[in-house]
């Protein structure tokens, strides 16, 4: 019970995501093609209206509904961060869709989206055994 | 009340699905303190089912529970949202990109979310389907664990918060998606 919040506030993201088609494949080619501010837009306004709230949480500390203090932490560089950042990009533009997208395809009967699920799971392992050989 | 549904089932334009993107992220942090990030379920997955003594996936997963929820939702999301609220047959990109995609990569059906001719199960008896589904969803699957996030963690979140490393990861992000679109689709096709 205690992660129905969850479920409901992840089921509205997979609702916007989807009515929105930022899901969709040819949106995605359309955007690595500079051919619509769709793609640009969604993504754009998200961030101004994160970075908006955040500053708002933070200049009035405000808690969460269980009384803690929010704390975000701030994220290290390393070289993974923009290898694996080219490295996902590949990927994007091959499956049209990042991992959030590929759950919402899953869901809206997409068929294909399972392999990928599938084959994105091999890849987080692959990743996860290999670890300690690769570059950062 | 009947004008506010029919405009619900239309495609929701970015003015509207943008911010209320955004504030997934100050919602997650208010109902749990939690961060907005997806690309660590497929982690939480892989530590759940298949740890195999791997360090990276031996840790306390069970504590992770609310991502995994939240991403089922995104699923049940993309069933309601798709199924139940109506979807159009072809979607509405820029016709310089159908004029591209069916020059380029000679496709000939736009319709559904992504194109069956790239994307049907039964093309994972050539390349195509290889190349599509597991290559590239595998890249995926390794490219965000790499970086330590995806468009929701680096792009939304992260840069929600300012943070200078996630803007490297999502330069990163257009790098690739770049070079793939502009200079390996025109090679494979």
């Amino acid at each position: 019970m205690k992660y129905f919040k969850y479920l409901v506030l992840g089921t509205l993201f997979g609702i916007i995501l989807t009515k929105s088609e930022v899901i969709s494949w040819f949106r995605i080619q359309e955007m690595f093609r500079f051919q619509a501010f769709h793609m640009y837009g969604v993504i754009g306004s998200a961030i101004v209206v994160g970075m908006i709230s955040i500053q708002l949480i933070k200049r009035n500390r405000l808690k969460s509904i269980s009384g803690e203090e929010i704390k975000l932490a701030d994220k290290k560089f390393n070289h993974g961060i923009w290898i694996g950042g080219f490295i996902f990009g590949l990927g994007w533009a091959i499956t049209g869709a990042c991992p959030g997208p590929l759950f919402a395809q899953l869901g809206s009967g997409v068929g294909a989206a399972a392999v990928m699920i599938l084959a994105a799971l091999a890849g987080t392992w692959t990743y996860s055994a290999l670890r300690e050989k690769l570059p950062y | 009340m009947n004008s506010m549904l029919e405009l619900l089932q239309q495609p929701w334009p970015w003015y509207v699905a943008g911010p209320l993107i955004g504030l997934t992220v100050p919602a997650l942090l208010l109902i749990g303190n939690k961060a907005l990030g997806i690309s660590s379920s497929l982690r939480h997955v892989c530590a759940a089912c298949v740890p195999a003594g791997i360090p990276f996936l031996t840790y306390n997963w069970r504590a992770e529970i609310w991502n995994l929820v939240f991403v089922l939702g995104v699923a049940l999301g993309g069933f309601i949202g798709y199924q139940l609220m109506g979807h159009p047959e072809i979607i509405n990109i820029s016709p310089e990109t159908i004029n591209d995609l069916k020059t380029e990569l000679h496709l000939t059906d736009f319709s559904g979310l992504l194109p069956r001719e790239l994307f049907s199960l039964d093309n994972l008896a050539n390349w195509k389907g290889w190349f599509f589904l597991v290559f590239g969803g595998f890249l995926v699957g390794f490219g965000t664990r790499y970086a330590g996030g995806c468009t929701s963690g680096h792009a939304i979140s992260g840069l929600s918060n300012l943070q200078w490393v996630s803007l490297v990861a999502v330069i990163g992000f257009f790098a690739g998606g770049l070079l793939m679109t502009w200079v390996v689709y025109p090679m494979l096709f």
